[in-house]
């Protein structure tokens, strides 16, 4: 067997082409041309995606057995020693696939996006270790491997989101998010401790493999954290209010680490877990809920966001939401089915936005944009099969994997009817979120300024969008096999309007939209004229305003108020007392003997009196 | 071995050359101070691979024959650790202030190598007098450095120091008489050799008020809230070279204490008064982030994570626990090296726009884009990003003590909240948002040893090995005295 593996013994080079690269970028920063930098930052991916591609192949070929490399061993934990080692077997082959694939194509759309950048180097620095510490987050096998790429992950998306850090907005935007993640980070971090204490190992298959027997309550706590990791890195709720203002970074960022990639990590590490879930009672219910209130709550505040990105990144949220329901309902391979379609459209959707804000001249306000389909009809087109994949029209990739989803959440004992109707509410917002953006964005009369030769499409922009338009398509008649990681799939019968109906209510959606927001007059933006329940929706159904009260402003008074340490004052007061007391005996000794002598006597008369009054 | 005692004079006496030859030769001080921490380092290293890396080896002459105190050190592992450290940032503490110090600059480097040798002292004394001795010594010339080279508030800050390290190193001195006394009552014999006042057998509450007594003044040093309020102050009015060596050395002797007295000394007592002292560690780490957030001076902020930080060596040091103690080895190397270079990069701030304030930064990522990156790398660094030094501390500590003290180390869990709070809240207070003022970027000599610093970090992130294998010893001993003292 062992000359048969070739390849899967490269498999370290994957995130090393990245690593390097980015490495070779931040040495000779400012050195380079800037084509050179493009030719690094995408080269690295291209090869890293080829060698997944020749990976993948060997690795189907042979069965799909995991495969596992040792690469050093790095942290001595007395009695628990970890190494740094690598773990393939199908779920992270898909992800890598993912990664590595949808990666490439969103660095090279970027290469040409940001190609008269003065810090595009910088840029190719972040995108490289980015990929990097996303392939060391779905590829480690130990719990400890995984949180480096997480945070590895998070830095990137914090140095991504504030890339353009001259502007106040941005760099708070970046702050929000490494912040609100990193209080998910800090719930993972302490089922870390508790799944370290009750299976003395942090080695993925040695805790899930594992006979030990946990109480209940204990390996509850330990999911439920893991959960609280989960919905922060994946935007939902109660930690999701970081995403929209992430789309601050650049829009191939938003493409690749705010939809495609990292947020979707979050479902990833409760798939990797998968087996620990299961032997908790009632915890893939709370899961399911999570994701079905998010992908409800999402869907609403998208109705209400007049700046494209925010629309798709509410969308982002909301998809994930599915996610969250499909493991939520034991479709664990359904749920990374959804997670590979959603990237392959989602992704679509983000560049192609990225190319209309960028033919208008940086502005993202959809009632600023309007018939587009007579001046872009390359990138309206790619809109069109991206929001038609998002709302699942049936034979697009997303109709497969929302349909596995939804189908499993009704006859599972864990999701039910009800969230199955939460999740068709999901499908109907879904499509009304959809058509409203596409039927102000591309039609009715145009409410900008631009001239006719304003516009010119790049093959730069277009190359690297046709495999996404193709996979948005087809994607979904890809055979994803996950029966080692998961276990055989079940293929429920249900009647046939349980299947149907999340088409039914889209296409009702549809209609809804033609109704409300198809142009058929200047659109009005007047600010005064949104109610108070639009701006309710639009600001994100209130969260930041809860949590402005409860944790930021508290926090901030405590800085304002003990600044200077209240436990200082203390030692000043020693110090005050001490001064004090050496003033007032200091006027005592004031050079008349007449002060003295009452002092001698009044000293000699309370030695007396004490002596005759103490036994 | 005769030659181990030169690790400790041969720093006095190159700094008294440093100083003779700055008054000959200007500007040479730099260059005799730099060429003889390097030797001196290699011929620690030199030493403590004799025979095999981190071997211990001892020596001791008769001193004060009348009260059997020796002039015993004693190198190990622990110790090689911590001498090749302490040298290591004193090289970079000549380095940060090679052009810094205008005045007296022989008389400066005479004073930064006293206070190695002092430092190297602690470090190696093996009998409680010498090791108070060293105490003393290491905090004369510390107080020197920031009276007389330090910022405008420094006679303040210098005082402040003095008097808070005096009166803990006084409660100390109380412990250790009484200490050889006790043997005296045992055995018809005085003794300040650490390792024959093992084998005493005191009465708990004796054990408690001697174990007390080297706590707090270790307490003191570490710092531990509420014993904290010197530090800030002395750091911030300390020049650069101050701060590098009391973040990244001075604090350690504190843990140092706690390792090599008070937890093999006074074992019961150690464990009986464990659930406070690890609520006052976690108590650090939480107000020390806090604090940290509410600064606006640089070199205060960077102080009070000092404080967070030290407070999960004390937290692993108490729970007794092996990983644990893994962990506070491990922090306390990462903290020294993390701590230093941000000191340095504060110092490097201050020199080009002469203020510490982050009110006045903002923006320097825009004309000084090396200086960021390393900075930026730093902040990682000291919040706990996996793959450098500081997470593996942190990991280790949390993963050891929560299995002794879970609840104390789950509040301690949520500085990972607190220091992203106050790290990026420096860093994008200092380079990121609309640029406020224009800096030179890093030149050769500064991205030489940062960049030494940045691998360090990387290095002992990677592979703490080297670091945990070269204490593994004291660990071990300590384990042993754990098993036979638990009930």
């Amino acid at each position: 067997m062992q000359s048969t593996q070739d390849m899967q013994n490269l498999l370290f080079l994957v995130p090393l082409f990245p690593l390097v690269s980015s490495l070779i970028l931040l040495l000779l920063h400012g050195r380079l041309a800037p084509i050179v930098v493009a030719l690094l930052g995408v080269g690295s991916m291209a090869l890293a995606a080829i060698l997944t591609l020749l990976i993948g192949l060997e690795f189907f070929e042979q069965g799909s057995t995991a495969f596992q490399q040792v690469l050093f061993n790095w942290l001595p934990i007395a009695g628990a020693s970890l190494d740094f080692a690598l773990h393939l077997d199908q779920l992270s082959m898909v992800m890598m696939g993912v990664i590595t694939g949808v990666g490439w194509m969103i660095h090279w759309y970027a290469a040409a996006y940001m190609f008269g950048d003065k810090d595009v180097q910088r840029f190719f620095v972040y995108m490289n270790l980015f990929i990097f510490a996303m392939l060391m987050l779905v590829l480690g096998d130990s719990l400890v491997l995984l949180y480096l790429g997480w945070e590895g992950v998070g830095l990137c998306s914090f140095l991504l989101i504030g890339f353009w850090q001259h502007d106040a907005n941005n760099v708070l935007a970046a702050k929000k998010a490494f912040i609100v993640t990193r209080v998910g980070d800090t719930a993972m971090m302490l089922g870390l401790l508790i799944l370290f204490s009750e299976f003395n190992s942090l080695h993925i298959a040695t805790i899930v493999n594992s006979t030990v027997d946990v109480p209940q309550p204990t390996l509850w706590l330990a999911c439920i954290l893991l959960v609280g990791g989960a919905v922060g890195k994946s935007a939902q709720l109660p930690l999701q209010t970081w995403l929209p203002d992430a789309m601050a970074g650049p829009t191939p960022v938003s493409a690749l680490i705010h939809a495609a990639t990292m947020v979707t990590a979050g479902v990833y590490l409760i798939a990797r877990m998968h087996p620990l879930f299961l032997q908790v009672e009632g915890i893939l219910t709370i899961v399911a809920w999570i994701g079905a209130l998010t992908l409800v709550m999402a869907g609403i505040a998208a109705l209400a966001q007049t700046d494209i990105k925010r629309i798709l990144a509410y969308s982002t949220m909301s998809q994930i939401g599915y996610m969250f329901l499909g493991l939520g309902a034991l479709a664990f391979d359904g749920a990374i089915f959804h997670l590979m379609t959603h990237a392959f459209f989602k992704a679509l959707l983000f560049l192609t936005a990225g190319s209309i804000i960028l033919k208008m001249h940086h502005e993202q306000n959809i009632f600023k944009m309007g018939g587009l389909f007579r001046s872009l009809p390359l990138s309206s087109t790619f809109l069109l099969i991206g929001l038609l994949a998002l709302v699942a029209f049936p034979g697009s990739s997303g109709f497969f994997s929302k349909e596995a989803i939804l189908v499993a959440t009704y006859q599972s004992h864990t999701a039910g009817p009800t969230l199955w109707w939460l999740g068709v509410l999901g499908a109907f917002l879904t499509s009304l979120y959809s058509f409203r953006l596409l039927f102000i964005v591309c039609f009715g009369s145009a409410n900008h300024h631009l001239k006719e030769g304003d516009y010119s499409v790049s093959s730069q922009f277009v190359v690297p969008l046709l495999p996404l338009v193709i996979l948005a398509v087809i994607g979904g008649f890809i055979q994803l096999n996950f029966t080692q990681v998961f276990g055989p799939s079940a293929h429920p019968h249900l009647p046939l309007w349980i299947e149907w109906l999340p088409v039914a209510v889209a296409a009702v959606g549809f209609v809804l939209a033609w109704i409300l927001y198809f142009p058929r007059k200047a659109v009005e933006t007047d600010e005064r004229q949104t109610s108070a329940l639009n701006r309710f929706c639009r600001d994100g159904l209130g969260f930041d305003w809860l949590y402005q009260q409860i944790f930021t402003k508290p926090l901030q008074f405590f800085a304002r108020v003990n600044k200077s340490d209240i436990v200082d004052h203390f030692y000043h007061f020693v110090g005050w007392f001490n001064f004090s007391l050496n003033e007032t005996l200091v006027v005592s000794q004031n050079g008349k003997l007449r002060w003295y002598l009452c002092g001698t006597l009044a000293g000699c008369a309370l030695m007396l009196g004490g002596l005759l009054w103490l036994p | 071995m005769v030659a181990l005692s030169f690790l400790i004079w041969l720093p006095l006496l190159c700094g008294a050359l440093a100083w003779f030859t700055e008054k000959k030769v200007k500007g040479a001080g730099n260059w005799v101070t730099l060429a003889s921490l390097i030797g001196i380092l290699l011929f620690s290293l030199y030493l403590g691979g004799l025979s095999d890396l981190g071997a211990t080896s001892t020596l001791s002459w008769d001193w004060f024959a009348r009260f059997n105190i020796h002039f015993a050190l004693l190198y190990d592992g622990l110790a090689l650790l911590l001498v090749v450290m302490t040298l290591a940032l004193a090289i970079l503490a000549v380095a940060v202030s090679w052009r810094d110090i205008e005045q007296q600059r022989g008389f400066f480097h005479f004073n930064l190598m006293f206070s190695v040798a002092g430092i190297i002292g602690v470090f190696l004394a093996a009998d409680l007098f010498l090791f108070f001795l060293f105490w003393e010594v290491m905090l004369l010339p510390m107080t020197a450095l920031i009276l007389i080279w330090g910022h405008e508030n420094r006679r303040y800050a210098a005082i402040k120091f003095f008097i808070f390290t005096q009166a803990s190193s006084l409660l100390m001195l109380v412990a250790i008489i009484a200490l050889a006394l006790q043997h005296q009552s045992q055995t018809g014999e005085l003794s300040f050799n650490i390792a024959e006042l093992q084998s005493l057998s005191l009465s708990s509450n004796l054990e408690f008020w001697l174990m007390l007594g080297f706590f707090i003044a270790f307490a003191v040093k570490l710092p531990m809230v509420p014993l904290h309020s010197w530090l800030p102050d002395a750091h911030t009015q300390a020049p650069t070279a101050g701060s590098v060596l009391l973040a990244g050395i001075l604090l350690k002797t504190g843990a140092y204490g706690l390792i090599r007295i008070v937890l093999p000394l006074f074992p019961q007592a150690t464990m009986d008064f464990a659930p406070i002292a690890v609520s006052l560690g976690v108590i650090s780490i939480i107000y020390g982030a806090l604090m940290a957030y509410s600064q606006t001076d640089f070199k205060r902020l960077v102080a009070y994570s000092s404080i967070s930080h030290m407070g999960f060596v004390l937290l692993a040091l108490f729970s007794w626990h092996e990983v644990a103690l893994q962990g506070a080895i491990l922090t306390i190397v990462a903290h020294g090296i993390s701590s230093a270079a941000l000191f340095s990069m504060a110092g490097m701030i201050q020199h080009r726009i002469h203020s510490r304030e982050l009110g006045e930064m903002g923006g320097m990522w825009a004309s000084a884009p090396k200086m960021a990156t390393v900075t930026l790398i730093f902040v990682m660094a000291g919040i706990g990003m996996p793959g450098m030094a500081n997470f593996n501390g942190e990991l280790f500590t949390l993963l050891g003590s929560y299995q002794v003290f879970p609840v104390q180390t789950i509040i301690a869990a949520l500085a990972i909240i607190g220091s992203a709070v106050y790290g990026l809240h420096l860093f994008q207070r200092t380079f990121q948002g609309p640029a406020n003022t224009e800096v030179t970027d890093l030149h050769m000599r500064e991205v030489v040893y940062t960049s030494l610093l940045v691998v360090a970090l990387l290095y002992f992130g990677l592979q703490p090995h080297l670091v945990l294998d070269l204490s593994s010893d004291t660990l071990s001993t300590l384990l042993n005295i754990a098993k036979e003292s638990r009930p």
